[in-house]
């Protein structure tokens, strides 16, 4: 168990951590996310001492880690970085082994854990152990960054953005893997990333951290539904929607705000003209309080119209309207059965809020069901 | 006489110049690299000092080997003392700029890694710096082999002997022959202790590295 209690640091003006209380339990794979510069690294650093805290202290199973030997703390937790750092000069199989010998293990002793180590990740002794590590991809090194970081069975392993720099189908399989050998050796993890993908992925627990604070502590699914603050919704983007697949969805979710409408005294070349700009084809007719009054399309104009008349006198009532709050399948049935193709979706009081087509509520279900699109 | 002949009939003085020439850049290398290596090690924990020390290096090398072998004259007598010293103080800068940016050079994130991982200060320097930084530190060693070669002639003028001698007694009295017997056996040995030390530099290279440094 990690215990934070008041721990504050800063680098001369600037406090990179405030004040921050929070408790890791044993086992769970916690994941630090946040903006950049929110002190989710150094948060992380202050584990294994490689940052000391101005102030507050930092438990390890109830002891106060700042009475520790720093080495033999850091000996004790396991370290991946982002740049992987494997050892140029050594083999797999020595950078593996690189804790267990600082701490004497005979090579009886720690050769068996390289190789149960390289087997759990895929990677055969006999091919790989005496390799270094420029003769392997860049997947293959952050594994053996991984396996490095476990070679002395510590309890918990601090990682770094440990992802970061790999491409997304290796940072995948290694996603799955890390939290494979987690689940395996029941190991707790505290995990850095910026990526809220990942963050959902793999946390049990994620801590949200922003201007040296926390901002909400929570599980992946806590935090989905209850995002406690603002810059945590906007920082899930694209995940908002997922969970509320089954949830509540009215008219609103579906609707385009962005939508043509004009008084009924408009004159005909004026909305043609709108229209043209705007690329469609058919424009909302509001009365003198705003309220919707009907539609008129640029087709009737056409057959129709003369200049200078004003588009009131063409004007059709026909499309179906939906309240704002009407439920998603009620206004689904109606969009299928609009002569026009869409409906008109109206506030409370009768002004026009948006209007939805087949193509904007196909595209809210898409991201209802698979986060954020590409417009 | 032929310079064949020649060098046949001074063999023993051409054989005991080359002896002394060896002694003068061995000795010499070895006392620059005792100096420089610690030095190096030394400036790269506390880099502060570096640019004071990196350019106070670097004005001893302008000063005129000549020049140098004056002072050193006047300060030791004549013989094979004031020669040792001025070589080695040549011998000095290569081998302690090499080291010194060699360890600095070492990329941060291993430096990092090891530190994390639980390394010691002395565990990082031994089992990843130096080791990061030998073959810079062996293509110093080159460096100022192949000077103090060239620059050990001068030692002749001030009675330390080596192949200097050769040359020198050959300039005073119009003897080519002379001067091409101590020119030549020098300008072999620098091409030769190059690549002598450029094959240990390769072999001392780890697997890992090569292709990684140059």
């Amino acid at each position: 168990m990690i215990k934070f209690e008041n721990v504050s640091k800063s680098y001369g003006e600037s406090k990179v951590l405030k004040d921050l209380s929070f408790q890791i339990n044993q086992g769970d794979f916690v994941v630090l996310i946040g903006p950049s510069g929110c002190g989710k690294t150094t948060t992380l650093r202050t584990i294994n001492r490689l940052i000391e805290p101005d102030s507050g202290t930092i438990y390890i199973d109830g002891n106060d880690i700042s009475a520790l030997n720093p080495v033999e703390l850091r000996r004790s937790i396991g370290y991946v970085i982002q740049q992987i750092g494997l050892f140029p000069n050594m083999t797999v199989e020595e950078n593996i082994a690189v804790v267990p010998k600082l701490l004497k293990y005979p090579k009886e002793k720690w050769q068996p854990i390289v190789k149960d180590l390289l087997g759990l990740v895929g990677m055969p002794y006999d091919e790989n152990a005496h390799k270094y590590p420029s003769e392997l991809s860049g997947g293959q090194q952050q594994r053996i960054g991984v396996l490095r970081a476990l070679a002395a069975s510590p309890p918990i392993v601090l990682m770094d953005e440990p992802f970061g720099a790999l491409d997304p189908i290796t940072r995948e399989a290694l996603q799955e893997e890390v939290k494979r050998i987690q689940k395996k050796l029941k190991k707790t993890i505290v995990f850095v990333t910026h990526d809220m993908d990942e963050a959902l992925k793999m946390a049990d627990v994620i801590v949200f951290m922003s201007g040296g604070k926390i901002l909400q502590m929570a599980s992946p699914e806590e935090l989905l539904q209850h995002p406690a603050d603002p810059l945590i919704s906007e920082f899930m983007g694209k995940h908002r929607g997922t969970v509320n697949i089954n949830a509540n969805l009215t008219a609103a979710d579906f609707m385009k705000t962005r939508v043509l409408k004009a008084s009924g005294s408009m004159q005909t070349l004026q909305s043609v003209e709108l229209m043209r700009n705007r690329d469609v084809n058919s424009m909302i007719v509001l009365n003198e309080d705003d309220t919707y009054a009907g539609t008129v399309s640029l087709d009737t104009i056409k057959t129709h119209g003369k200049a200078g008349r004003a588009i009131g006198e063409f004007m059709e009532t026909g499309v179906p309207t939906v309240n704002l709050k009407e439920d998603a399948r009620e206004t689904f049935e109606k969009l299928y059965t609009s002569p026009a193709g869409y409906v008109v979706v109206l506030n409370d009081d009768m002004s026009v809020a948006g209007l939805i087509t087949k193509t904007s509520m196909a595209k809210a279900m898409g991201e209802a069901l698979w986060g954020e699109m590409i417009s | 006489m032929t310079l064949i002949e020649f060098f046949i009939a001074n063999q023993k003085d051409i054989l005991g110049s080359l002896i002394r020439h060896f002694q003068l850049v061995g000795i010499s290398v070895a006392a620059g690299m005792l100096i420089a290596i610690p030095l190096g090690i030394f400036l790269s924990r506390f880099q502060r000092f570096a640019p004071i020390i990196l350019n106070f290096a670097g004005m001893i090398q302008t000063i005129p080997g000549l020049v140098m072998l004056g002072f050193a004259l006047l300060l030791f007598g004549i013989g094979l003392l004031p020669a040792l010293v001025v070589l080695s103080l040549y011998a000095v800068l290569p081998i302690l700029h090499n080291t010194y940016t060699g360890i600095t050079e070492v990329e941060k994130s291993y430096i990092e890694a090891a530190r994390g991982i639980g390394m010691t200060d002395g565990q990082i320097l031994y089992k990843v710096e130096l080791p990061l930084a030998l073959s810079s530190i062996v293509g110093g060693i080159r460096t100022s082999t192949v000077f103090t070669v060239s620059w050990a002639t001068l030692a002749g003028l001030i009675g330390a002997g080596g192949l200097g001698d050769l040359i020198w007694t050959g300039l005073a009295t119009y003897n080519t022959n002379y001067i091409l017997a101590g020119a030549i056996p020098s300008a072999v040995v620098a091409v030769v202790l190059s690549g002598l030390i450029h094959l240990i530099q390769k072999k001392i290279t780890p697997r890992g590295l090569k292709g990684v440094s140059a």
